[in-house]
Protein backbone atom coordinates (compact mmCIF):
# COMPACT_ATOMS: atom_id res chain seq x y z
CA UNK A 1 0.00 0.00 0.00
CA UNK A 2 1.77 2.84 -1.04
CA UNK A 3 -0.74 5.64 -0.30
CA UNK A 4 -0.64 4.74 3.38
CA UNK A 5 0.06 8.64 3.80
CA UNK A 6 -3.40 10.11 2.67
CA UNK A 7 -5.73 10.11 5.66
CA UNK A 8 -2.64 12.11 7.26
CA UNK A 9 -2.17 14.29 4.39
CA UNK A 10 -6.10 15.18 4.19
CA UNK A 11 -6.01 15.55 8.11
CA UNK A 12 -3.17 17.98 7.58
CA UNK A 13 -4.76 20.32 4.82
CA UNK A 14 -8.17 20.59 6.84
CA UNK A 15 -5.91 21.25 9.67
CA UNK A 16 -4.26 24.16 7.56
CA UNK A 17 -7.32 25.57 6.36
CA UNK A 18 -8.82 25.91 9.74
CA UNK A 19 -6.51 27.32 10.89
CA UNK A 20 -6.47 29.74 8.00
CA UNK A 21 -9.87 30.67 8.41
CA UNK A 22 -9.77 31.18 12.12
CA UNK A 23 -6.82 33.60 11.66
CA UNK A 24 -8.34 35.33 8.78
CA UNK A 25 -12.10 35.68 10.03
CA UNK A 26 -14.12 38.69 10.39
CA UNK A 27 -17.28 37.36 11.54
CA UNK A 28 -17.03 35.33 15.18
CA UNK A 29 -20.10 32.64 13.56
CA UNK A 30 -17.77 31.75 10.49
CA UNK A 31 -14.93 32.05 12.85
CA UNK A 32 -16.69 29.07 14.78
CA UNK A 33 -17.67 26.63 11.72
CA UNK A 34 -14.17 27.40 11.20
CA UNK A 35 -12.86 25.66 14.32
CA UNK A 36 -15.19 22.51 13.34
CA UNK A 37 -13.66 22.46 10.37
CA UNK A 38 -10.39 22.23 11.46
CA UNK A 39 -11.47 19.83 14.20
CA UNK A 40 -12.80 17.30 11.13
CA UNK A 41 -8.96 16.87 10.59
CA UNK A 42 -8.83 15.08 13.97
CA UNK A 43 -11.51 12.97 12.47
CA UNK A 44 -9.85 12.16 9.12
CA UNK A 45 -6.52 11.19 11.50
CA UNK A 46 -8.20 8.83 13.97
CA UNK A 47 -10.07 6.79 11.26
CA UNK A 48 -6.93 6.85 9.18
CA UNK A 49 -4.87 5.26 12.37
CA UNK A 50 -7.61 2.82 12.61
CA UNK A 51 -8.17 1.97 9.45
CA UNK A 52 -7.21 -1.81 8.22
CA UNK A 53 -7.14 -2.39 4.32
CA UNK A 54 -9.65 -5.02 3.41
CA UNK A 55 -11.52 -4.43 7.51
CA UNK A 56 -15.22 -4.36 7.97
CA UNK A 57 -17.10 -1.89 10.41
CA UNK A 58 -16.63 -3.25 14.13
CA UNK A 59 -20.53 -4.30 13.82
CA UNK A 60 -19.87 -8.08 14.37
CA UNK A 61 -23.76 -9.20 12.80
CA UNK A 62 -23.54 -11.57 9.89
CA UNK A 63 -19.35 -12.01 10.23
CA UNK A 64 -17.21 -14.98 10.54
CA UNK A 65 -15.21 -14.99 13.16
CA UNK A 66 -11.48 -14.11 11.88
CA UNK A 67 -12.75 -11.52 9.65
CA UNK A 68 -10.46 -8.35 9.55
CA UNK A 69 -12.53 -5.47 11.37
CA UNK A 70 -10.85 -2.13 11.99
CA UNK A 71 -9.70 -0.62 15.09
CA UNK A 72 -13.32 0.26 17.27
CA UNK A 73 -11.12 2.18 19.82
CA UNK A 74 -10.47 4.92 17.84
CA UNK A 75 -14.13 4.94 16.31
CA UNK A 76 -15.10 5.31 20.01
CA UNK A 77 -12.92 8.11 20.52
CA UNK A 78 -14.60 9.91 17.42
CA UNK A 79 -18.05 9.85 19.33
CA UNK A 80 -16.43 11.83 22.11
CA UNK A 81 -14.75 13.89 19.64
CA UNK A 82 -17.80 14.69 18.43
CA UNK A 83 -19.70 15.55 21.67
CA UNK A 84 -17.33 17.50 22.25
CA UNK A 85 -16.78 19.47 19.02
CA UNK A 86 -20.90 20.16 19.76
CA UNK A 87 -20.44 21.57 23.23
CA UNK A 88 -17.86 24.21 22.18
CA UNK A 89 -19.70 25.17 18.81
CA UNK A 90 -22.27 25.84 21.58
CA UNK A 91 -20.81 27.47 24.31
CA UNK A 92 -18.76 29.60 21.53
CA UNK A 93 -21.79 30.51 19.59
CA UNK A 94 -23.79 31.58 22.67
CA UNK A 95 -21.00 33.82 23.14
CA UNK A 96 -21.13 35.29 20.05
CA UNK A 97 -24.82 35.97 20.15
CA UNK A 98 -24.21 37.57 24.02
CA UNK A 99 -21.40 39.95 22.05
CA UNK A 100 -23.51 40.52 18.91
CA UNK A 101 -26.33 41.69 22.09
CA UNK A 102 -23.43 43.78 24.07
CA UNK A 103 -21.21 45.19 21.22
CA UNK A 104 -23.80 45.25 18.26
CA UNK A 105 -21.10 43.35 15.65
CA UNK A 106 -19.42 40.14 15.27
CA UNK A 107 -16.58 41.44 13.57
CA UNK A 108 -13.46 40.60 15.68
CA UNK A 109 -11.77 43.38 14.54
CA UNK A 110 -14.22 46.03 16.16
CA UNK A 111 -13.79 44.10 19.38
CA UNK A 112 -10.67 46.15 20.35
CA UNK A 113 -12.63 47.71 22.99
CA UNK A 114 -12.69 46.37 26.63
CA UNK A 115 -15.76 46.83 28.94
CA UNK A 116 -15.96 46.04 32.61
CA UNK B 1 -14.57 46.40 -0.10
CA UNK B 2 -11.36 44.96 1.06
CA UNK B 3 -9.33 48.38 1.35
CA UNK B 4 -11.72 49.52 4.15
CA UNK B 5 -11.66 46.36 5.83
CA UNK B 6 -7.51 46.90 5.95
CA UNK B 7 -8.63 50.08 7.27
CA UNK B 8 -11.07 49.10 10.27
CA UNK B 9 -8.49 46.11 10.92
CA UNK B 10 -5.14 47.65 10.27
CA UNK B 11 -3.59 44.70 11.76
CA UNK B 12 -5.16 41.95 9.91
CA UNK B 13 -2.53 41.85 7.25
CA UNK B 14 0.47 42.10 9.67
CA UNK B 15 -1.57 38.95 11.41
CA UNK B 16 -1.79 36.87 8.15
CA UNK B 17 2.03 37.39 7.47
CA UNK B 18 2.68 36.14 10.81
CA UNK B 19 0.22 33.24 10.15
CA UNK B 20 2.52 32.17 7.20
CA UNK B 21 5.65 32.72 8.88
CA UNK B 22 4.23 30.27 11.73
CA UNK B 23 2.73 27.86 8.75
CA UNK B 24 6.11 27.00 7.49
CA UNK B 25 7.77 25.50 10.32
CA UNK B 26 4.22 24.11 11.49
CA UNK B 27 4.44 21.92 7.66
CA UNK B 28 7.66 20.36 8.66
CA UNK B 29 6.35 19.78 11.90
CA UNK B 30 3.61 18.05 10.40
CA UNK B 31 5.81 16.13 8.16
CA UNK B 32 7.94 14.82 10.74
CA UNK B 33 5.00 13.57 13.19
CA UNK B 34 3.45 11.70 10.23
CA UNK B 35 6.52 10.03 9.21
CA UNK B 36 6.06 8.71 12.52
CA UNK B 37 2.48 7.45 13.01
CA UNK B 38 1.47 3.80 12.07
CA UNK B 39 1.07 3.30 8.59
CA UNK B 40 -3.13 3.49 7.42
CA UNK B 41 -4.42 0.65 6.34
CA UNK B 42 -2.46 -1.78 8.70
CA UNK B 43 -4.07 -1.55 11.53
CA UNK B 44 -1.85 -2.25 14.61
CA UNK B 45 -4.17 -2.28 17.75
CA UNK B 46 -3.75 -4.88 19.85
CA UNK B 47 -6.42 -3.48 22.41
CA UNK B 48 -9.07 -3.15 19.61
CA UNK B 49 -8.45 -6.46 18.36
CA UNK B 50 -8.87 -7.95 21.84
CA UNK B 51 -12.06 -6.13 22.34
CA UNK B 52 -13.69 -7.54 18.86
CA UNK B 53 -12.98 -10.75 20.23
CA UNK B 54 -14.17 -10.15 23.64
CA UNK B 55 -16.93 -8.58 23.00
CA UNK B 56 -19.98 -10.93 21.68
CA UNK B 57 -18.10 -13.20 23.86
CA UNK B 58 -17.94 -11.50 27.18
CA UNK B 59 -20.74 -8.94 26.94
CA UNK B 60 -23.43 -10.81 23.86
CA UNK B 61 -22.85 -7.17 22.44
CA UNK B 62 -22.63 -7.19 18.44
CA UNK B 63 -21.64 -3.17 18.23
CA UNK B 64 -17.82 -3.36 19.97
CA UNK B 65 -18.04 0.56 19.63
CA UNK B 66 -20.71 0.57 21.74
CA UNK B 67 -18.92 -1.72 23.90
CA UNK B 68 -16.26 0.19 24.17
CA UNK B 69 -18.23 3.28 25.31
CA UNK B 70 -20.76 2.09 28.31
CA UNK B 71 -19.31 -1.14 29.46
CA UNK B 72 -15.61 -1.61 28.95
CA UNK B 73 -14.85 2.32 28.82
CA UNK B 74 -17.99 3.64 30.33
CA UNK B 75 -15.86 5.22 32.82
CA UNK B 76 -14.68 7.75 30.57
CA UNK B 77 -18.30 8.13 28.79
CA UNK B 78 -19.68 9.46 32.30
CA UNK B 79 -16.31 12.14 31.75
CA UNK B 80 -18.25 12.70 28.05
CA UNK B 81 -21.79 13.05 30.11
CA UNK B 82 -20.49 15.43 32.24
CA UNK B 83 -18.77 17.82 29.67
CA UNK B 84 -21.88 17.86 27.58
CA UNK B 85 -23.62 18.54 31.10
CA UNK B 86 -21.08 21.72 32.21
CA UNK B 87 -21.59 23.17 28.91
CA UNK B 88 -25.31 22.97 28.34
CA UNK B 89 -24.97 25.29 32.05
CA UNK B 90 -22.50 27.29 30.52
CA UNK B 91 -24.92 28.16 27.30
CA UNK B 92 -27.74 28.63 29.59
CA UNK B 93 -25.71 31.09 32.13
CA UNK B 94 -24.42 32.59 29.21
CA UNK B 95 -27.89 33.48 27.37
CA UNK B 96 -29.52 34.32 30.84
CA UNK B 97 -31.41 37.42 30.43
CA UNK B 98 -30.05 40.83 31.53
CA UNK B 99 -31.81 44.19 31.29
CA UNK B 100 -28.54 45.85 30.53
CA UNK B 101 -28.74 47.91 27.87
CA UNK B 102 -25.66 47.94 25.25
CA UNK B 103 -23.58 50.83 25.17
CA UNK B 104 -23.83 51.10 21.43
CA UNK B 105 -26.24 49.92 19.29
CA UNK B 106 -26.04 50.05 15.36
CA UNK B 107 -28.47 47.42 14.71
CA UNK B 108 -31.95 49.52 14.69
CA UNK B 109 -31.33 49.53 11.03
CA UNK B 110 -31.33 46.01 10.15
CA UNK B 111 -33.99 44.21 12.68
CA UNK B 112 -36.27 46.38 10.29
CA UNK B 113 -35.13 44.54 7.03
CA UNK B 114 -34.39 40.95 9.05
CA UNK B 115 -37.53 39.90 9.79
CA UNK B 116 -38.13 36.50 9.04
CA UNK B 117 -41.08 35.50 6.87
CA UNK B 118 -43.65 33.58 7.66
CA UNK B 119 -43.41 29.69 8.24
CA UNK B 120 -44.93 27.97 4.62
CA UNK B 121 -47.21 25.81 4.50
CA UNK B 122 -44.96 23.65 2.85
CA UNK B 123 -42.69 23.64 5.76
CA UNK B 124 -45.11 23.26 8.16
CA UNK B 125 -46.55 20.42 6.79
CA UNK B 126 -43.45 18.38 6.33
CA UNK B 127 -42.22 19.63 9.60
CA UNK B 128 -45.34 18.39 11.65
CA UNK B 129 -45.35 14.57 9.53
CA UNK B 130 -41.34 14.35 10.69
CA UNK B 131 -42.09 14.79 14.27
CA UNK B 132 -43.41 11.89 14.95
CA UNK B 133 -41.32 9.87 12.21
CA UNK B 134 -37.69 11.44 13.85
CA UNK B 135 -38.93 10.81 17.45
CA UNK B 136 -39.30 7.45 16.65
CA UNK B 137 -36.28 6.72 14.73
CA UNK B 138 -34.34 8.39 17.86
CA UNK B 139 -35.84 6.33 20.21
CA UNK B 140 -35.03 3.08 18.04
CA UNK B 141 -31.25 3.74 17.47
CA UNK B 142 -30.82 4.98 21.76
CA UNK B 143 -32.49 0.96 22.58
CA UNK B 144 -30.93 -0.60 19.93
CA UNK B 145 -27.01 0.96 19.90
CA UNK B 146 -25.52 -2.83 21.38
CA UNK B 147 -26.67 -4.34 17.77
CA UNK B 148 -25.88 -1.68 15.39
CA UNK B 149 -24.28 1.63 15.02
CA UNK B 150 -25.83 3.75 17.50
CA UNK B 151 -26.38 4.50 21.02
CA UNK B 152 -27.59 7.15 23.88
CA UNK B 153 -25.48 9.98 21.93
CA UNK B 154 -26.44 9.61 18.70
CA UNK B 155 -29.83 9.12 19.39
CA UNK B 156 -30.52 11.56 22.07
CA UNK B 157 -29.38 14.31 19.20
CA UNK B 158 -31.73 12.90 16.74
CA UNK B 159 -34.49 13.24 19.33
CA UNK B 160 -33.87 16.49 19.89
CA UNK B 161 -34.44 17.36 16.31
CA UNK B 162 -37.52 16.72 16.68
CA UNK B 163 -37.82 19.76 18.82
CA UNK B 164 -36.11 21.23 16.38
CA UNK B 165 -38.70 20.39 14.25
CA UNK B 166 -41.73 21.63 16.23
CA UNK B 167 -39.73 24.74 16.07
CA UNK B 168 -39.65 25.25 12.33
CA UNK B 169 -43.42 23.45 11.34
CA UNK B 170 -45.49 25.70 14.58
CA UNK B 171 -44.77 29.32 15.70
CA UNK B 172 -42.13 29.97 18.47
CA UNK B 173 -44.77 30.65 21.57
CA UNK B 174 -46.07 27.03 20.62
CA UNK B 175 -42.48 25.83 20.94
CA UNK B 176 -41.83 27.83 23.98
CA UNK B 177 -45.43 26.61 25.84
CA UNK B 178 -44.27 22.76 24.27
CA UNK B 179 -41.23 22.85 26.16
CA UNK B 180 -41.36 23.89 29.91
CA UNK B 181 -37.83 24.92 31.30
CA UNK B 182 -37.55 23.40 34.35
CA UNK B 183 -39.26 20.24 33.20
CA UNK B 184 -36.81 19.34 30.55
CA UNK B 185 -33.87 20.29 32.85
CA UNK B 186 -35.35 17.60 35.41
CA UNK B 187 -35.19 15.68 32.71
CA UNK B 188 -31.82 15.84 31.47
CA UNK B 189 -30.24 16.17 35.14
CA UNK B 190 -32.31 12.72 36.05
CA UNK B 191 -30.42 10.79 32.41
CA UNK B 192 -27.22 11.87 34.25
CA UNK B 193 -27.54 10.86 37.45
CA UNK B 194 -29.31 7.76 36.51
CA UNK B 195 -25.79 7.18 34.70
CA UNK B 196 -23.71 7.81 37.88
CA UNK B 197 -26.35 6.11 40.13
CA UNK B 198 -26.21 2.71 37.07
CA UNK B 199 -22.36 3.55 38.04
CA UNK B 200 -22.57 2.97 42.25
CA UNK B 201 -24.84 0.13 41.65
CA UNK B 202 -21.69 -1.98 40.91
CA UNK B 203 -20.23 -0.67 44.07
CA UNK B 204 -23.33 -1.85 45.84
CA UNK B 205 -22.85 -5.57 44.41
CA UNK B 206 -19.85 -5.87 45.59
CA UNK B 207 -18.04 -5.87 42.03
CA UNK B 208 -16.15 -2.39 40.49
CA UNK B 209 -17.92 1.14 39.47
CA UNK B 210 -19.72 0.72 36.66
CA UNK B 211 -19.68 -3.09 36.27
CA UNK B 212 -22.29 -4.90 34.15
CA UNK B 213 -24.01 -6.86 36.81
CA UNK B 214 -27.41 -7.83 34.71
CA UNK B 215 -27.82 -10.84 32.79
CA UNK B 216 -26.37 -10.88 29.53
CA UNK B 217 -29.73 -12.17 27.56
CA UNK B 218 -29.14 -13.98 24.06
CA UNK B 219 -27.14 -12.26 21.46
CA UNK B 220 -28.78 -10.09 18.87
CA UNK B 221 -31.79 -9.32 20.89
CA UNK B 222 -32.91 -5.86 22.11
CA UNK B 223 -32.27 -7.18 25.25
CA UNK B 224 -28.73 -8.20 24.92
CA UNK B 225 -25.63 -6.45 26.81
CA UNK B 226 -26.93 -6.36 30.58
CA UNK B 227 -26.78 -2.53 31.78
CA UNK B 228 -25.47 -1.25 28.35
CA UNK B 229 -29.36 -0.74 27.30
CA UNK B 230 -30.00 1.05 30.45
CA UNK B 231 -26.75 3.03 30.46
CA UNK B 232 -27.94 4.11 27.02
CA UNK B 233 -31.35 5.12 27.51
CA UNK B 234 -29.21 7.40 30.61
CA UNK B 235 -27.18 8.92 28.12
CA UNK B 236 -29.95 9.46 25.53
CA UNK B 237 -32.29 11.22 28.04
CA UNK B 238 -29.00 13.33 29.27
CA UNK B 239 -27.96 14.35 25.63
CA UNK B 240 -31.68 14.61 24.40
CA UNK B 241 -32.65 17.08 27.41
CA UNK B 242 -29.71 18.98 26.66
CA UNK B 243 -30.08 20.05 23.24
CA UNK B 244 -33.68 20.49 23.63
CA UNK B 245 -32.44 22.90 26.27
CA UNK B 246 -29.57 24.69 24.49
CA UNK B 247 -32.03 24.83 21.02
CA UNK B 248 -34.95 26.76 23.90
CA UNK B 249 -32.15 28.75 24.77
CA UNK B 250 -31.28 29.82 21.28
CA UNK B 251 -34.95 30.59 20.79
CA UNK B 252 -35.42 32.22 23.68
CA UNK B 253 -32.61 34.53 22.49
CA UNK B 254 -34.10 34.90 18.72
CA UNK B 255 -37.40 35.80 20.47
CA UNK B 256 -35.66 38.45 22.87
CA UNK B 257 -34.14 40.06 19.73
CA UNK B 258 -37.96 39.72 17.35
CA UNK B 259 -39.44 41.66 20.34
CA UNK B 260 -37.43 44.25 20.69
CA UNK B 261 -38.01 45.81 17.03
CA UNK B 262 -41.39 45.82 17.40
Amino acid sequence: MTLWFVPYLVAAWLFGWGLYGIVSSRNLVHLVLCLALLQTATYVLLMGIGWRAGGVAPVLVGTHPGQSVVDPIVQALMLTDIVVEATVMALLLAMAVQLYERLGTVDPACMRVLRG
Amino acid sequence: MSDDRDELDPGARGRTILFFIGGVPLIGLLAAAMVQLPRSGAGHSLYGDLLVGAAVRERHVTDVVTAINFDYRGFDTLGEELILFASVMGVLLILRKSDEQPACDDREDERQTRRAPPTSEAVRALGLGMIGVTLTFGLYIITHGQLTPGGGFQGGVIVATAWVLLYLAGDARAYERATPKPVVEAFEAVGALAYALLGFAGLLAGLSFLANLLPLGPIATAHSGGTIALLSVATGREVAGGFVLLVTSFVEEALAERAGSS
